[in-house]
Formats: C-alpha cells, sequence, structure tokens
C-alpha cells in the first residue's frame, strides 16, 4: 500500500478552500525546514466559529492534501474544535501509510492553522 | 565491490554525497579495536593503552600519507562541519576583518562563518560556475579568509582550488577548502591544492559517522574544545595547551572512528584514487545521459558523482518516497544549500549521488523509479 492513493492524490490535484481569505481574522505562515514546504493558512472566526478558511502553499502532495483535508474538517466548526485536534487525527484523516520522514509534511498545515489561531505555544508538535 | 558493503544487497543506495555504505573491512577493524585494543590514549602506561595510542597515531599518519600532507598538521574532529567550525571560530577574525565565501557552499562552510565577529561576503555564480571575476572584486586588503567548497555537494561543480590559492595568497589572505565532497571520491593533494586549511568527513569517503578531519595552518587557530588530553599544565592561574593537533583534541578521541578511516583510506589506496575518480565520472555520465532526455526532467547539476535535478509539477519529497517505495534511496530537499537554491530559482531538488560501488543497473533502477513518479503524477 503506497501514500499515492487516489483519495490523495484528488486532494493534490483539487484541494478544497485553496486561496487567501481577504477578511480573515487569523493567519500564519509555517515551514518545514527539512525540505522548504511552506503552508499560509488565512481564517476567519466570527463568534468564535471557523466562518471561513483559506490555505496557499508551496510544498509535496502530502501536505498539500493533508491542509486540504484540514480545512474542508474545520470550516464551520467552534474554533475550540481545532484546538483539540490531534497529531494522531491528522494520521486518520490521510488514512494512508505515512513514513517517519514524512510526518512532519501530515503536520505542517495543522501546526500553521494551531500559530494563527492559538499563538506559537499552542502548537507543539 | 558491492559483496564488501552488507547494505548494498539490501538497497538500491544512490545518496553517496549525504554518507557512503561502509565496507565490511572497515566495520571489521572498529570491532577488532574494540575486542582487542581498547583501551584510553596517551594515558595509560600499560601495554593496551599504548597500542590503543599507537593504532590512533597511525590513523593521523594514514591520513597525512592520503592527503600528502604532515601528521603534525592533521587533526582528528567529528566531521568536516567541526573542522570548518573550528577554523572559523580559532582564527579569532574581528570586525575589521572580511570572510569570502562562495554562495554554493553548504550550510556548514557558512554559518560558522556568519557566527563570527567577520563580515561575510558571498561571491556569486556565473553559468553555473563560481564567478571567478567577481570573486576577485570582493577581495580587499581586510580579506582575512577565503572559504570555499572543494566540489559542490548540491550541484557536482568543481571549483578551481588552485587558481583561487593564487588569489588568496596573493593578498595574504587564507584558504580554507571544504573537500567533505572530494577527499574519497578523487586524488587530493593538499600541498598542490595550496590550500591553507581543508576539512573533510570519514564517513563520506567509507569510514565511520563521527570522525573528520582539520588539514592546516593549526597554529593559527585557538582551540574550540578544551579540556583533558589537551593540556601542558593546568593551575589556579591558567592552562598552558600542547602544541601540534593534540591541542585541539581535548577529551577522550573517537579511537575506534579513527580505526575504521583508517581501513576506509587502506581500501580506497587498494582500490586506486584514480579508478574511484574514473568510476564516478562514468556512472554520473551514464546516469546524465539516461535523465537529460526525460521530458519531466530538469536537470540541475551534473558532474562529480552528482545528479541533481527536478521533476516538472512534483516535490521533491514525493519524488523521494515513490522511489522509495521501489527501493531507490535518493536525496530530498535543500541539501543545506539554501541560498544556493534560491540562486538557482528553485526550493528544492532530487539528488542522485555515485561512488566508486555504483553500478548502471543502480542508475536504470531511478530511470525505472522516475518512470513510475510520473505514472502516480499523471
Amino acid at each position: 500500500m503506497n501514500m499515492y492513493q487516489q483519495h490523495i492524490m484528488e486532494h493534490y490535484g483539487n484541494p478544497c478552500n485553496y486561496g487567501t481569505v481577504q477578511d480573515c481574522t487569523h493567519q500564519h505562515t509555517d515551514f518545514n525546514p527539512l525540505c522548504g514546504d511552506e503552508v499560509t493558512i488565512q481564517v476567519k472566526v466570527e463568534d468564535d466559529k471557523v466562518v471561513n478558511v483559506g490555505f496557499t502553499c508551496k510544498g509535496c502532495a502530502i501536505s498539500k492534501a493533508s491542509t486540504s483535508m484540514l480545512t474542508e474538517h474545520v470550516e464551520g466548526k467552534g474554533v475550540e474544535i481545532v484546538k483539540n485536534i490531534k497529531n494522531e487525527d491528522m494520521m486518520q484523516m490521510l488514512n494512508i501509510p505515512i513514513s517517519p520522514s514524512r510526518v512532519n509534511c501530515v503536520l505542517l498545515g495543522l501546526v500553521a492553522i494551531k500559530k494563527a489561531l492559538y499563538g506559537v505555544e499552542h502548537a507543539e508538535h | 565491490m558491492k559483496e564488501d558493503f552488507p547494505l548494498l544487497k539490501k538497497t538500491i543506495y544512490l545518496d553517496s554525497a549525504s554518507t557512503t555504505q561502509k565496507p565490511n573491512q572497515v566495520m571489521q577493524a572498529m570491532q577488532t579495536y574494540y575486542e582487542e585494543y581498547n583501551a584510553n590514549v596517551h594515558r595509560g602506561i600499560y601495554t593496551l593503552s599504548e597500542e590503543s595510542t599507537k593504532l590512533y597515531e597511525n590513523g593521523r599518519k594514514a591520513v597525512a600519507r592520503f592527503i600528502n600532507a604532515p601528521a603534525n598538521k592533521i587533526v582528528f574532529t567529528k566531521g568536516a562541519t567541526e573542522s570548518l567550525s573550528l577554523v572559523a571560530h580559532g582564527l579569532q577574525l574581528t570586525e575589521k576583518d572580511e570572510v569570502i565565501v562562495s554562495i554554493m557552499e553548504h550550510h556548514s562552510n557558512m554559518v560558522p562563518w556568519q557566527q563570527t565577529k567577520a563580515n561575510v561576503k558571498y561571491a556569486p555564480m556565473k553559468d553555473g560556475k563560481l564567478d571567478m571575476e567577481a570573486l576577485e572584486k570582493l577581495i580587499t586588503p581586510a580579506t582575512k579568509v577565503i572559504s570555499v567548497g572543494h566540489i559542490s555537494n548540491a550541484i557536482g561543480v568543481e571549483n578551481p582550488i588552485k587558481e583561487i590559492a593564487q588569489l588568496a595568497h596573493s593578498n595574504n589572505t587564507l584558504l580554507v577548502v571544504d573537500a567533505a565532497q572530494s577527499v574519497g571520491h578523487q586524488k587530493v593533494d593538499v600541498q598542490e591544492l595550496e590550500a591553507d586549511f581543508v576539512a573533510f568527513s570519514a564517513h563520506k569517503m567509507f569510514g565511520p559517522m563521527g570522525v573528520g578531519v582539520l588539514y592546516g595552518k593549526i597554529e593559527l587557530l585557538k582551540p574550540l574544545v578544551t579540556g583533558g588530553g589537551s593540556i601542558l599544565t593546568v593551575t589556579t592561574k591558567g592552562t598552558t595547551f600542547m602544541e601540534g593537533p593534540h591541542g585541539f583534541e581535548a577529551g577522550t578521541p573517537n579511537v575506534a572512528g579513527v580505526v575504521g578511516l583508517t581501513a576506509a583510506i587502506t581500501y580506497l589506496e587498494q582500490l586506486g584514487m584514480d579508478n574511484v575518480a574514473n568510476h564516478i565520472q562514468e556512472m554520473t555520465t551514464y546516469a546524465t545521459s539516461k535523465v537529460v532526455d526525460l521530458p519531466h526532467i530538469k536537470l540541475i547539476g551534473q558532474g562529480k558523482g552528482i545528479l541533481s535535478f527536478t521533476v516538472d509539477n512534483v516535490h521533491s519529497h514525493d519524488v523521494t518516497s515513490i522511489l522509495s517505495e521501489q527501493g531507490v534511496c535518493v536525496r530530498a530537499g535543500h541539501h543545506c544549500a539554501m541560498p544556493l537554491m534560491e540562486v538557482l530559482g528553485i526550493n528544492d531538488c532530487v539528488r542522485a549521488s555515485f561512488h566508486a560501488y555504483t553500478t548502471k543497473d543502480d542508475i536504470d533502477a531511478l530511470v525505472k523509479g522516475l518512470a513510475q513518479v510520473k505514472e502516480v503524477f499523471a
């Protein structure tokens, strides 16, 4: 079983919420120093709810697909839900075998959105 | 020769610029050291310690012979990174000094200079090579050091060290050479290169990780690490240090590692450095010819055991993950040369690198894997 399964390639080819959020209330850009992957997440929060979320990235298929799935998952939900998303939840969401060197690719979007919403100290890997 | 390298039976290894695989001869030498000679060096008066010391110092002589240097100018470090850090730190540069490095340097030959008080200037590239004219223009009376790689780890370019040495020395400037990618790949004669300092790592030349070498004018340096093993006298008023390499080798040294490096040098000498260099060149030429016409591949650098490239619309991480699934090991990312990547206008690339044990079959497997990459991302 490999990483590049159909659902991953679909999110990579046609990512959800790809683009900028002009009136965002929170944003953060994070990097994966290993390979130079870069994800920028912008979130518009109203009444403690994620009413709009968008992202742009320069990176691999895995980081793009996982951030796409993540934004799809959080849109319309309370910001508390984002705080409680765990690394394992991301692994489940992707549902592919991830080699150790690619774990940070999977988590890049999650780290970025947590830093955007809660600041750097809440986003430890 | 693959039978000498146990790991090569299990994998198609095209990442030798990162670290080479180790032959049985090297591992056996280290095993024998621990079984028959293990004792701390330079301290015990008993026979075992004397034998251990002899093996360690024989390693210094072997390195000296291998690069044509006097043994008392060879310092053992933990790798090329530490060797370069030792020079940068040890020269005690001031705000008035200038250092020139090339823009294609590995971070190990850039970051240590940035940590000094000196003003660091960057020699640019032109047509894929170091721009010698621009380098010459950067030299001023304040230029204390020029530090360049012998062979670029990212794009395989060989820099004209002798020419740079002449520029440097006519200005009373020291030349430091990061030779991590050349010693063990081709014949390197440090006196012929006219380098003042040369740094390299054992693990990129069939030796173990954790051992490196600094050759050069060590009398100009202040030690980076101090403590036991490097001193003449210690009183509450201060310390006097040993002269020569031992003054830089505080603490218990990596004797088994040096024994492994010695065995690696013997192995390379038996192969013959000209044969090694020719084989690496043949593999580089073969790989380039196989990849150059693939429409989805853009070559970034090829030469001296390195083939780096990008794959259209596919991140280097994804390329290497798919190749890994085919059992092919290559490197992805910025190759510890982020400023070079910026100059090249890319964030990252894929690098395949070759050594004496690389075969055409290995390269054919890479090419087959690249076809698979195209299929997955079609």
